[in-house]
C-alpha cells in the first residue's frame, strides 16, 4: 500500500494539472484578452467572455483543493511556504481578487466603451500577473533555498532570495504560457467564425512556440537554479523516456495547430501540459520543499489523512457527474452545431 | 502599528469583507428558489421575472465572495502560519468537506445563472436548489471551524505536541452546532430584511407594482420567520458561552465581580482601569437566569483573571448590545407585519410600515458583523481558547502593514464598484 500521505499528494497533484487545465485557460483567455487585436479585436474580448463566463468559478475551486490539502496534510510545509513566500502569495491573492472581480463588473457595468475596456483592462492585466506568480512560487518551492528546521518548523528566510531569482521567474512565465497556449486551442473550437479561428490559430502558434522557448529556459536554468530537481529531471531512469515522449507530444500538438486539425490539437495540448506538470511533480519527489522537507517528514499523523482521503473518494464521485453536466451544457454545443452543420454540408 | 495589530486588522478587515458577500451567497438562493418555484406553480410571469432580476445581482455578489474567500484561505497561512502549523490538520475536515460545498455551488451556479434557456426547467430549478445546499453548507463547515477555536477538542497535547488527533471529534465540537445554526439564520434573516427594505423603499412610491409586491412578500416571508428563530439560537449560543467560555461572557455583560443572582445590563459604559461598568440599566438576576437557567446562579466576573488575560471589554460589550438591539428591532418589525397582513388580509403596505422595513435595510448584517466582533474579540488574546496566544500565531513577516493597507484600499475600491453597481441594478428593475 502506498503511505497515506502520498495517495494526498497525488490528489493534490492531480488537482494542480486539472487546475493547470481548467483556470489555468481561464487566465489564458484573460492573456489573450490584453492581447485582442487588429479588426476582430471585440469579436475576440467577446469569444473570450462568453467561453469562461459560466465554469470559471467552478475552475476555481480546484486552487481552493490545493490549498486546503496542503495544510491539513502537510502542515509545517504549508507554514514555511505562506512565510517565506509571503510576497508572491500576496500579489497573486491581488490578481485573483481583480481578476475575478473586473471580469463579472465589465459583465455587469454599463455597456458604454469606455467603462468596458477599462474593466478589460484590468481583468486581462490581473489574469497575466497571477500565473506568473503562481509559477514563481513553484518554482521558489523547487529552487532548494527555503531551509526549513524541521523540528521547530521556523524557516530561514529573508522572505525575498528565495523566489526574486532567475529560476522562479522563469517557471512563472513558463506557467503563463502554457496559459495562453491552452487558452489558445480551447477557443479554436470555440467560435465558428473561420477568421476567428485562424485568429486563435496564430496566437496558439506562438504560445507553443513560447512554451518551447521557456521550457529550454527553465531546464538551462535548473542547472545552479534549483540542483535538485535537475538531478530528477536530467539522471533518473525514466527521465529521458518521459522527455521524449513529452516532447513528442509537443510537436505533434504544434503540427496539427498548424494544419487546423483543432479537434485534435485540443487533445494534445492538454496531454502536453499534464506531462509536463506530472514530470515536475515525479521529479520533486521526496521532496515536498527542497532540500528539508518530504512528503513524509512534513505528513499528519493517518488518524488525520485516512478520513481525509475517505471524503476525498466520496466527493469525487459526487462531483464527476456534476462537472461533466456542466461541461455538457456549456462546452458541448459549439461542437455539436458544428457538427450538425458539418453532417448537412454547410 | 505593531506587525502583530496589522495581522489582526487585515483579518478582521478581510472577514468582515467576506461575510457580507458569503451572507447574500448563503440567503440569496433561497429567495430565487421560492420565486421560481412559484413561478413553476403559477406561471405567473412577474415569478420569473423576480427570479432573473435576483439572479442578476447576485451573480455579482457571488464573485466578490469567491475572491474574498480565496484570499481568506490564503490569509490564514501569510498572517498565521504557526496558528495552522498546529491547527490545520486538527480543523482539516471541515475545511475539506467546505471544498466540496465550494464545488457544489460554484458548479450549480454557472448553470443557474447561464443556463436559463439551456437546460430543461426543472433541472434549473433543481441547479439553484443546489446552489442553496452547497452555500448553506459552506457556511456551516466554516463555522464548526471557528467553533473549534472557542471550543478545542479532539486532541490531546503530550510534552507540548500535539496528539491523538480526533478530525471527527474537533469539528463536533461543543460550540459547532450553536454557532452553525445561529450563522445560518443570521444569514437568512439579514438578507431576508436587506432585500424586503430595497422593495419597501420602491412600493412606497410605486405601491400597485406586481414585481415589488411579490418581491416584498418573498423577502419579508423569510426575513420574519428567521427573524423569530433567532433569539432562540441566540440563547443557545449565550448558554454554551457561559458554560465554555466564561470570561468571554463577562466581557459580553462587563460583569467584573463574581456574584451570584447576577444583573442583566442593558447599555452601560464598561471602565477598564476603574474595572466597573457605568450607568447601565440594570435588570436585577436576570444574566444568571438567562445563563443558566436559575435566578441565584454564580456568573464569573472579568476579575478572575489577570489584565493580560482579558478581551477589550469595552468592543465585546457593545457590539453585543448592538446584535441584540438589532435583533429586537427585526423580530418587531416581522410581528407587525404579520399582524398587520393577518388584521388586513392583505399585503403589510401601509406607508408607515414600509418606511419602519426601509429604515430596517442594514440592520441585520450590522448584527452579523457585531456578532462575530463579540465571537472573535472576545476570544482574545487566545486565538486557540486556553491553547495559543494570538501573538504566538503571528507570522516572522515584517512591515505587516504594507499588505493590510494594500488590501484594505482594495476592499474599499471593491466595496464602492459593488455599490454603485448594485445601485444601478435596482434602479433599473422592472415597473410592471
Ligand atoms: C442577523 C444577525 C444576528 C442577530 C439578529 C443576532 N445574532 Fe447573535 N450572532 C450573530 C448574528 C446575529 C453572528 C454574526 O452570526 C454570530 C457570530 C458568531 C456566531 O456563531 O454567530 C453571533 C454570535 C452570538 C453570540 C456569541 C457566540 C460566541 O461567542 O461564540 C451570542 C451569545 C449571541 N450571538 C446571542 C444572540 C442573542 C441573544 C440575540 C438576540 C436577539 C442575537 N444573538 C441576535
Ligand atoms: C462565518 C464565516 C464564513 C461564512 C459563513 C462563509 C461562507 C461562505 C459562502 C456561503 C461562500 C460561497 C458564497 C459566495 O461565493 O459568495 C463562501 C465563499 C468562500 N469562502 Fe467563506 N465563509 C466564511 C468565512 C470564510 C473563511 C474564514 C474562509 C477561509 C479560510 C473562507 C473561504 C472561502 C472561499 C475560499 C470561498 C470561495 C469558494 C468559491 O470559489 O466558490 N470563508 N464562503
Ligand atoms: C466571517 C465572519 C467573521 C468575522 C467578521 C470575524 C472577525 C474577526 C475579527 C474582528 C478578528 C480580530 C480579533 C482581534 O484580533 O481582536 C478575527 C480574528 C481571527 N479570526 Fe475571525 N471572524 C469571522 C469568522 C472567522 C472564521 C470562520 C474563522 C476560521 C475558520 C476565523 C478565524 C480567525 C483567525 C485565525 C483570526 C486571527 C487570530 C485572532 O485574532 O484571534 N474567523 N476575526
Amino acid at each position: 500500500m502506498l503511505p497515506l500521505e502520498l495517495c494526498i499528494a497525488g490528489v493534490m497533484l492531480i488537482s494542480l494539472i486539472i487546475y493547470m487545465l481548467t483556470g489555468g485557460a481561464d487566465f489564458g483567455g484573460g492573456i489573450w484578452d490584453l492581447f485582442a487585436t487588429g479588426p476582430r479585436a471585440k469579436s475576440q474580448r467577446a469569444l473570450i467572455t462568453q467561453a469562461i463566463a459560466p465554469i470559471w468559478e467552478a475552475n476555481h475551486v480546484w486552487l481552493i483543493v490545493i490549498v486546503v490539502l496542503l495544510f491539513v496534510a502537510f502542515p509545517v510545509a504549508f507554514a514555511a511556504i505562506s512565510t517565506a513566500l509571503h510576497i508572491p502569495l500576496t500579489l497573486m491573492l491581488i490578481g485573483i481578487v481583480l481578476r475575478g472581480s473586473a471580469f463579472v463588473f465589465r459583465t455587469y457595468d454599463v455597456q458604454s466603451d469606455t467603462t468596458h475596456r477599462r474593466w478589460s483592462r484590468v481583468f486581462a492585466v490581473a489574469s497575466a500577473i497571477t500565473p506568473v506568480m503562481l509559477g514563481i512560487t513553484l518554482g521558489a518551492v523547487a529552487s532548494g533555498t527555503m531551509h526549513v528546521d524541521i523540528e521547530s518548523g521556523q524557516v530561514d528566510t529573508n522572505f525575498i532570495s528565495a523566489w526574486f531569482a532567475p529560476f522562479p521567474f522563469a517557471i512563472g512565465f513558463f506557467t503563463l504560457t502554457l496559459c495562453a497556449l491552452l487558452a489558445a486551442v480551447y477557443l479554436t473550437l470555440e467560435t465558428d467564425d473561420s477568421a476567428l479561428q485562424e485568429d486563435f490559430r496564430r496566437r496558439a502558434l506562438i504560445a507553443a512556440v513560447s512554451v518551447g522557448a521557456m521550457a529550454g529556459l527553465s531546464f538551462i536554468l535548473s542547472a545552479d537554479g534549483a540542483p535538485t530537481i535537475r538531478r530528477g529531471l536530467g539522471n533518473a531512469p525514466w527521465s529521458i523516456p518521459f522527455h521524449i515522449l513529452t516532447g513528442a507530444v509537443a510537436l505533434w500538438a504544434i503540427w496539427t495547430i498548424w494544419n487546423r486539425q483543432f479537434r485534435l490539437a485540443r487533445i494534445l495540448v492538454p496531454i502536453q501540459v499534464t506531462l509536463i506538470v506530472f514530470g515536475w511533480g515525479l521529479a520533486q519527489y521526496p521532496y515536498l520543499v527542497t532540500p528539508d522537507l518530504t512528503f513524509s517528514n512534513t505528513a499528519a499523523p493517518d488518524a488525520v489523512l485516512r478520513p481525509i482521503l475517505i471524503v476525498l473518494g466520496v466527493g469525487g464521485v459526487l462531483l464527476v457527474p456534476a462537472f461533466w453536466y456542466l461541461y455538457a451544457v456549456f462546452k458541448g454545443t459549439a461542437r455539436k452545431k458544428r457538427q450538425t452543420e458539418e453532417e448537412i454540408g454547410t | 502599528m505593531t506587525d502583530l495589530l496589522a495581522a489582526r486588522a487585515q483579518m478582521a478587515m478581510s472577514l468582515a469583507f467576506h461575510i457580507i458577500f458569503a451572507a447574500v451567497g448563503i440567503a440569496m438562493p433561497l429567495l430565487m428558489v421560492i420565486a421560481e418555484g412559484l413561478w413553476l406553480k403559477t406561471r405567473e410571469e412577474v415569478y420569473l421575472t423576480l427570479a432573473k432580476q435576483w439572479a442578476k445581482g447576485t451573480a455579482i455578489m457571488f464573485a466578490v465572495g469567491a475572491v474574498s474567500g480565496t484570499v481568506l484561505s490564503f490569509e490564514l497561512g501569510l498572517l498565521w502560519p504557526n496558528f495552522m502549523a498546529y491547527a490545520g490538520p486538527i480543523i482539516g475536515m471541515p475545511f475539506s468537506l467546505e471544498g466540496f460545498a465550494f464545488f457544489l455551488e460554484a458548479i450549480f451556479l454557472g448553470l443557474y445563472l447561464y443556463g436559463w434557456d439551456r437546460i430543461p426547467k426543472l433541472a434549473h430549478w433543481f441547479a439553484g436548489m443546489m446552489v442553496l445546499l452547497g452555500g448553506t453548507f459552506s457556511g456551516i463547515f466554516v463555522v464548526t471551524a471557528n467553533a473549534w477555536m472557542n471550543t478545542p477538542t479532539g486532541f490531546s497535547i503530550v510534552d507540548g505536541k500535539v496528539t491523538n488527533v480526533d478530525p471527527i471529534a474537533a469539528m463536533l465540537n461543543p460550540s459547532s452546532f450553536s454557532q452553525a445554526l445561529h450563522m445560518t439564520i443570521a444569514a437568512f434573516l439579514a438578507v431576508g430584511f436587506a432585500v424586503a427594505g430595497i422593495h419597501a423603499y420602491f412600493l412606497r412610491r410605486d405601491p400597485d407594482n406586481l414585481f415589488h409586491r411579490r418581491a416584498f412578500t418573498i423577502a419579508l416571508s423569510v426575513g420574519a420567520v428567521f427573524a423569530l428563530l433567532q433569539p432562540i439560537s441566540g440563547d443557545i449560543s449565550a448558554k454554551r458561552v457561559a458554560k465554555y467560555q466564561p470570561i468571554k461572557l463577562a466581557a459580553m455583560e462587563a460583569q467584573w465581580e463574581t456574584e451570584r443572582g447576577a444583573p442583566l445590563r442593558i447599555g452601560g459604559i464598561p471602565d477598564e482601569d476603574a474595572e466597573e461598568t457605568r450607568y447601565a440599566l440594570e435588570i436585577p438576576k436576570a444574566l444568571s437566569f438567562l445563563a443558566h437557567f436559575d435566578f441565584d446562579a454564580e456568573i464569573m466576573g472579568l476579575k478572575e483573571v489577570p489584565r493580560e488575560d482579558r478581551p477589550p471589554v469595552t468592543i465585546v460589550h457593545f457590539a453585543f448590545q448592538i446584535m441584540v438591539a438589532c435583533g429586537i428591532v427585526l423580530i418587531t418589525v416581522g410581528i407587525i407585519g404579520g399582524w398587520l397582513a393577518w388584521k388586513h388580509k392583505s399585503l403589510p403596505t401601509q406607508r408607515w410600515y414600509l418606511r419602519f422595513v426601509t429604515f430596517c435595510t442594514p440592520l441585520g448584517f450590522i448584527a452579523i458583523e457585531a456578532g462575530w466582533t463579540v465571537t472573535e474579540v472576545g476570544r482574545q488574546p487566545w486565538v486557540i481558547y486556553n491553547i495559543m496566544r494570538t501573538a504566538d500565531a503571528v507570522t516572522p513577516m515584517p512591515n505587516l502593514v504594507v499588505p493590510f493597507v494594500s488590501f484594505t484600499v482594495l476592499y474599499i475600491f471593491l466595496s464602492i464598484i459593488v455599490f454603485i453597481l448594485m445601485r444601478r441594478h435596482i434602479f433599473q428593475s422592472p415597473r410592471l
